[in-house]
């Protein structure tokens, strides 16, 4: 009997997504090849084989790529893109780079559905191995979306809770913890059930309310801004240093752009982006912009834009955020990010950017007061 | 009588001040690092043991700059804090309306921009060390002059000759050039000046709103050539502190205060006896994940006091309180 050919599948890590692709994927029949947290050997692999000036998203899944190829997987699910931004293309080089390396590996490559739905059905079919028909593979993507929203809701809460914790780092034990939990639901109930369990968890680590806490928004670009081992664990550190985060971009809000209807929020940081920014200029350089200035109305303290070096849209998002950051008198702080980053600089800035911003706030009430 | 004291460890210089409950400095040390910051603080903290007046007892430690956290576990400080905000302080005590703090180190050069004695911005240099203090060395080096006779000899001149100081390489290649060309050496260390003066305020400086009173501070404040060139440049009186060259280990003794006063804690600096204890660094590669941290630690009497350079909590070391 001739050998069947078993999708071994990979994908890119971003965050804690994985453990909702990894169910999806499986469910429709395929063997999963986890990709592993990217560290320094992840980087370095990328580094080696990927052109110098690529940006580092594509150094890391490159690596990414390379390494899960190690370990056999021969299909890649990754997702393509739209606009002025050189992440379209990055599939395709990354086949070009991989098959140069001698490893051959198929990619399944999501455009957006909206712009094209026919590519989208040939891909599911060719991810169904498991022959499943239409309704059930509906019913698995539902699953894995809503196990998706849990980790976001998760993710989004520990950003509260870290800051105010009384012991360092209680937050981020109990967080892996709960991630386990969520990790072995597989219904929708068993998967809400360990959503709200691990919702309450979180809420019963001892918190400090008295402490000062500052807020800042996170914007930039997605990669950077969702795998946390690219961005130097950032949401941690602040976290550690009294800084309630919130991000501009979580994975279920994108992907409910970039598939059925624009989410009210994005809409919103166009509108607020386009008296400064009225071009789409690619990637998320826009949002940043948008994001931005909803931040400041909203009352955060700073905003942190982070970005791959060499990024155009957010080159040209940070230019503009100079002025408004001017006009709307909110602290922003740019980090571009690439294999040079060096953790020790990064520290300095944020220490600096976070005494800034409690200053300016007990300045505030203090002014308020007399 | 209530000391407080401030350490300030950076690449080229440590600094070690005790200041009084007015923020007034009564010593103040200034001492080259030479890649040896456990020797050079213990060095430092001899001196000022030796030369206090009796009465004076250390009510708070404070230490900053880019081995804060060494010096830290070291000497037992009540804070530890970053550069940037350790000199926006240390500057606004001095000038209370300072609205610009410009500060050039050895490595490293910042720009600290303050509203009503908050800071609101600031920059730091990030890809690239040409507009700083090693810069100047270097050059002096090579122009075979002592680096405190730069400022003097730059002001002797009398034409200036426009030098490239985008990188150090380069600046170097075109003052041979300039050198070959015939220019004196005087014109050709205030074409240096300038060309660092230029570099920084298109680098760290961009984009900034400087505004008077602009402090300027660090060690290469010393040099009256970069002064004159700022002066120039900014069409404006730059202001340079008494203690320009400390001004980073004030900060950190006035944070130290601050926490003290704040908190009503009592201070956590071991005393001045830590001069005779034996304190050593190690580092080492963690197996633990592909990450391969470097993970750097420092010994007291052979015992590890901190830990540093891991991503995770595997080499944390429980704090005895």
């Amino acid at each position: 009997m001739p050998n069947k050919v078993i999708n071994k599948v990979t994908f890119p890590h971003m965050g804690e997504s994985f453990r909702a692709f990894k169910m999806l994927l499986e469910d429709l029949g395929n063997e999963v090849i986890l990709p592993p947290r990217p560290s320094r050997k992840t980087l370095d692999l990328g580094v080696q084989y990927a052109p110098e000036f690529a940006c580092l998203p594509l150094k890391i899944l490159l690596g990414t790529y390379m390494e899960t190829a190690q370990k056999g997987a021969n299909l890649i699910v990754t997702s393509g893109g739209v606009g002025p931004c050189r992440a379209g293309q990055y599939a395709q080089l990354h086949k070009a780079i991989l098959s140069e390396q001698g490893y051959d590996m198929d990619m399944v490559v999501f455009e957006p559905p909206k712009l094209y739905p026919l590519d989208f059905i040939r891909n599911v079919r060719k991810l169904n191995v498991a022959r499943l028909s239409y309704r059930a593979v509906y019913q698995c993507i539902k699953r894995s979306w809503r196990k998706l929203k849990a980790l976001d809701s998760l993710e989004k809460y520990t950003h509260v809770i870290r800051p105010r914790e009384q012991q360092t780092g209680v937050t981020s034990r109990i967080y892996k913890d709960v991630l386990a939990w969520i990790d072995q639901a597989n219904s929708i109930k068993e998967i809400k059930e360990a959503e709200n369990a691990g919702l309450n968890e979180l809420q019963k680590i001892p918190q400090d309310q008295y402490r000062i806490i500052v807020k800042v928004g996170l914007v930039g670009e997605i990669y950077v801004l969702l795998e946390p081992a690219s961005n130097l664990e950032i949401e941690e550190t602040l976290g550690n240093l009294g800084v309630e985060v919130e991000r501009s971009m979580f994975l279920t809000g994108w992907t409910v752009d970039n598939t059925i209807k624009e989410t009210t929020e994005l809409l919103n940081a166009k509108d607020a982006a386009s008296p400064y920014l009225p071009e789409m200029v690619g990637g998320h350089g826009r949002d940043s912009v948008g994001h931005t200035i909803l931040y400041s109305q909203r009352g955060f303290d700073g905003v942190i834009q982070l970005a791959p070096f060499t990024c155009i849209p957010e080159i040209v998002a940070k230019t503009v955020l100079n002025t408004v950051g001017k006009e709307y008198n909110m602290p922003i702080l740019t980090f571009f990010l690439d294999e040079q980053t060096g953790k020790a600089g990064i520290a300095t800035r944020l220490e600096a950017f976070v005494d800034l911003m409690k200053r300016k706030q007990k300045f505030r009430t203090s002014t308020a007061n007399s | 009588m209530k000391g407080y004291l401030g350490i300030d460890v950076g690449s080229v210089s440590t600094n070690i001040v005790i200041i009084d409950a007015h923020n007034r400095v009564l010593k103040g040390l200034y001492l080259r690092t030479r890649g040896r910051p456990l020797e050079t603080i213990k060095q430092g903290l001899q001196q000022i043991s030796d030369s206090l007046p009796p009465n004076l007892t250390v009510c708070g430690t404070g230490t900053t700059g880019s081995g804060r956290h060494l010096a830290g576990v070291m000497i037992g400080a009540d804070v530890i804090k970053n550069e940037i905000t350790a000199h926006a302080v240390a500057a606004s005590t001095v000038v209370p309306d300072v609205q610009t703090v410009m500060e050039i180190g050895g490595q490293d050069s910042k720009i600290i921009i303050l509203r009503q004695g908050v800071v609101t911005d600031f920059a730091m240099n990030t890809v690239c060390a040409a507009g700083t203090g090693s810069f100047l060395d270097q050059q002096a080096s090579r122009l075979n002059i002592d680096i405190t006779d730069f400022g003097t000899l730059a002001l002797q001149s009398s034409n200036s000759v426009r030098i490239a100081g985008r990188c150090t390489v380069f600046a170097e290649s075109d003052m041979i050039h300039k050198q070959q060309m015939g220019h004196n050496l005087s014109d050709i260390t205030n074409g240096l000046c300038e060309a660092l003066v230029r570099n920084y305020l298109n680098n760290v400086g961009k984009g900034k709103e400087i505004l008077a009173p602009i402090m300027f501070q660090g060690g290469v404040a010393a040099n009256t050539g970069i002064r004159a060139a700022f002066n120039k440049a900014l069409h404006m009186e730059v202001v340079v502190p008494e203690h320009y060259h400390i001004m980073g280990g004030i900060g950190a003794a006035q944070l130290a205060k601050e926490e003290i006063e704040l908190t009503k804690k009592t201070t956590r600096f071991k005393g001045f006896n830590i001069t005779s204890l034996d304190y050593k660094t190690s580092s080492f590669e963690c197996d633990g994940c592909p990450n391969a941290c470097e993970i750097a630690e420092i010994l007291e009497n052979g015992k590890v006091i901190g830990r540093w350079g891991s991503r995770c909590n595997r080499w944390d070391i429980l704090e005895v309180e």
